[in-house]
């Protein structure tokens, strides 16, 4: 496949946004995440690869404490943005989520029009401060996510009724909106089709001039196309993470080349 | 044959054809179940359904169908002459039926030989003391056709009874016959239980849709009855309410209407929001152990019978708000008054929103809920601006599906609100409700031919295309809403 080339990346030393020491998490009695050790740098893509149920959403999850809403769920370890604990008491999980955006595997558009959607989270956090100001923010989100074109002339009709790949990349926009410093993505693309994939590729590129992008797939290939750093879980483990180029050249761990090759997975 | 005896016969008949079937179909394959087309047990059931439905069919056709036939056959046997001045026909033949019972209770009890009760005639015998004796009290001395015609009746009985028998059994055995030899290896049993299975569900469901329709249909006829003596005009638009049984009476609906509307919409503002409160709370809050608790705890109020409400409204509520609001405020000196009806008819409803919302909360997917939690929404935000306007169509249709039950409510009605028809906005006020004058127009000495009487039909239909438009709103709506997430 033409797509697994991988080319050498420029990668500068950039300063480190996310930073994890020693995370566990547990869901009721089960261990699912196992002294996770990870460092996330600043307006890069860092891909979260590994077979179904090694913890890689769980993980991803922890990062804007979405797992809070799961009851039987517990963290522990500690989890740095900026160098501040993001589980430390003083921390209001809405404001970190808002500096922390997220999109999902599923699209998820509000059942309200495109512009609202859109607009939903600079209402909440009062980003603008006029109806003009709104305007601005929507556009721009729209253009960012990609998808401005295709609905710039019906902004006030559901969002729900957007293809499959509209929609995803709505939610992206959506969650530009809220000019978050990082954006953790959740297996975007596994419902779309290639040509919408392609196009939230691109998009997730483009992202990177700006954001910390964290991405989970299940796709190897995706991994390779858009990541500069890569994660390979294994069982709740962190086994392996490098240099995307280096991860799939040159894997130093047997467990991250039999997945890579498919002999597991 | 008593007809009890009849069915059992036949059903047992049914569970030998069961086992006879299943036996040979099983014979049929060489003992091996799997050359069968359908499992054994389905050759059997095959049997037993051919055996039992015909049969009863027949029976129930029969059991139809005999009564008219007879009484046509001794109909002609009373002149004209033996039906009394202000009579008619059917009381004589009411006569005639309460005889041939009497008749045949006396055979039972022995106090008279089958011989004899076919051949007593009433210028030798006084049947009146005779029938009283075995305790069939008679109205009036018995006529000399009377008693014939009630003998011919008992006779036609006995002979229509044996045949009854006899075609119901004959069916049995001629459907065992036809099920039994049909059965081999290759019959598709299974095919046959299926399709009697499915008429089964499809004649559940029409019984269901037919009472409706007759329903409709009875009231129907009964309010064109009264529509030919009252003027539609002045009943729809009538604003007094004053029914008077000596004639000359006013028969408008709109101050009943106000009150009903009045009543309901008190409940209403009761009811939703507090209702829809107690449903975010349930669905979207408490934790799993407070939901197991609060929730059945909160549908108990639903399990209340509404005159229990009524007693409540009539001792509690109603002189609370008279001491505390009606009279300080100089609203009022009743204690029955629309806000009393109102609030504890919404309290009535809380369990109605709740649950019904609660439902429709909890199937807005997770995944909207993720998305605005994700952008860094609050929860109440969440639920504000995310949850309840995915939920909303839902919602209003709860909302709707209550609305209709508090229209329709009467007890809560007739002790908190009192029965003064009145169109007045003062909610301290006693006024009444559809329901209330319904009740009130068709209890006591009612005569039917009357437009007092009759206006009670007028009114309960009036009621029914009310809840039903609301009822057909509310569904169009939570249909509408089912397509959202599909």
């Amino acid at each position: 496949m033409n797509d697994m080339r991988i080319v050498e990346r420029t990668v500068d030393t950039k300063e480190i946004k996310i930073s994890a020491r020693n995370c566990q998490v547990y869901y009721g009695d089960t261990h699912a995440i196992k002294d996770v050790d990870v460092d996330i740098e600043d307006k890069t893509v860092t891909a979260f690869i590994g077979p179904s149920g090694c913890g890689k959403s769980t993980f991803l999850r922890c990062l804007n404490r979405m797992n809070d809403t799961i009851d039987i769920c517990r963290v522990e370890g500690e989890i740095l943005l900026d160098g501040e604990d993001i589980y430390d008491t003083q921390v209001d999980p809405v404001q970190l989520r808002a500096k922390v955006g997220m999109v999902f595997q599923k699209p998820n558009p509000f059942p309200k029009s495109i512009y609202d959607n859109i607009a939903y989270g600079p209402r909440i956090h009062g980003l603008a401060k006029n109806k003009a100001d709104l305007d601005e923010i929507v556009e721009k989100s729209l253009r960012r996510g990609a998808i401005w074109n295709e609905v710039k002339d019906r902004l006030h009709s559901p969002g729900t009724g957007l293809s499959g790949g509209q929609q995803q990349r709505l939610c992206i926009a959506r969650a530009v909106a809220t000019e978050p410093e990082v954006l953790l993505m959740d297996e975007p693309c596994s419902a779309l089709d290639p040509i919408a994939t392609a196009q939230v590729e691109e998009l997730i590129d483009e992202l990177r001039s700006n954001y910390s992008v964290v991405i989970v797939t299940h796709s190897m290939q995706q991994a390779a196309r858009v990541s500069q750093k890569t994660a390979f879980f294994h069982l709740g483990n962190l086994v392996e993470f490098g240099e995307t180029g280096h991860i799939f050249t040159n894997p130093s761990d047997p467990r991250t080349e039999s997945y890579i090759t498919g002999r597991i997975g | 044959m008593p007809v009890l005896w009849l069915v059992l016969i036949v059903i047992a008949l049914g569970v030998v054809g069961f086992f006879a079937g299943r036996q040979r179909a099983l014979a049929s394959a060489g003992g091996d179940a799997r050359d069968l087309h359908s499992l054994p047990n389905y050759y059997g059931a095959n049997v037993f359904l051919f055996v039992v439905i015909p049969s009863l069919l027949m029976l129930l056709m029969w059991a139809l169908i005999q009564p008219i036939v007879i009484e046509n056959q001794v109909e002609g046997l009373i002149p004209e002459s033996a039906i009394a001045e202000g009579s008619s026909l059917g009381l004589v033949m009411s006569d005639v039926r309460r005889v041939a019972d009497g008749l045949d209770a006396a055979v039972a009890q022995g106090a008279m030989t089958a011989e004899r009760a076919s051949s007593i005639r009433t210028e030798f015998t006084d049947v009146r003391d005779r029938l009283g004796a075995v305790g069939v009290a008679l109205g009036s001395d018995v006529g000399s056709e009377v008693l014939r015609a009630a003998q011919r009746y008992r006779a036609l009985s006995g002979t229509y009874g044996w045949m009854k028998t006899i075609a119901v059994l004959g069916l049995a055995l001629a459907g065992f016959a036809y099920a039994f030899v049909s059965t081999n290896k290759t019959f598709r049993a299974r095919n046959t239980v299926e399709a009697v299975l499915k008429a089964l569900l499809i004649l559940a469901s029409s019984i269901a849709i037919l009472t409706t329709l007759g329903i409709v249909l009875s009231m129907l006829f009964e309010a064109r009855n009264f529509f030919a003596q009252y003027s539609w005009t002045e009943f729809f638009f009538g604003s007094t309410w004053s029914p008077n049984f000596r004639g000359g009476s006013e028969l408008g609906i709109l101050p009943l209407l106000w009150g009903t509307l009045y009543i309901s919409f008190i409940a209403l503002l009761v009811a939703v929001p507090i209702g829809l409160f107690a449903a975010i709370y349930m669905s979207e809050y408490a934790g799993p152990r407070m939901r197991a608790v609060a929730k059945p705890l909160i549908e108990i109020l639903a399990g209340i019978p509404t005159i229990v409400y009524g007693l409540f409204a009539l001792i509690t509520v109603g002189p609370m708000l008279r001491d505390y609001f009606a009279q300080p405020l100089g609203l009022g000196e009743s204690s029955a008054s629309v806000a009393t009806a109102g609030i504890v008819m919404g309290i009535m409803l809380i369990p109605f929103v709740s649950s019904l919302s609660d439902d429709i909360i909890n199937a807005v997917p997770q995944s909207m809920r993720d998305g605005s939690l994700g952008l860094g929404a609050t929860k109440s935000e969440t639920i504000k601006q995310v949850v309840v306007p995915a939920a909303l169509p839902g919602i209003v249709g709860a909302v709707l599906l209550a609305a209709s039950r508090a229209i329709g409510e009467t007890m809560i009605v007739v002790l908190g609100a009192g029965a003064a028809a009145k169109m007045s906005l003062n909610p301290f006020e006693a006024m009444t409700t559809v329901t209330v004058k319904i009740v009130s127009q068709l209890t006591g000495d009612t005569d039917f031919a009357s437009p007092e009487t009759l206006v009670a039909f007028a009114l309960g239909l009036t009621l029914f295309v009310i809840t039903l438009g609301l009822n057909i709103v509310a569904l169009i709506i939570v249909r509408k809403y089912r397509e959202q997430y599909e």
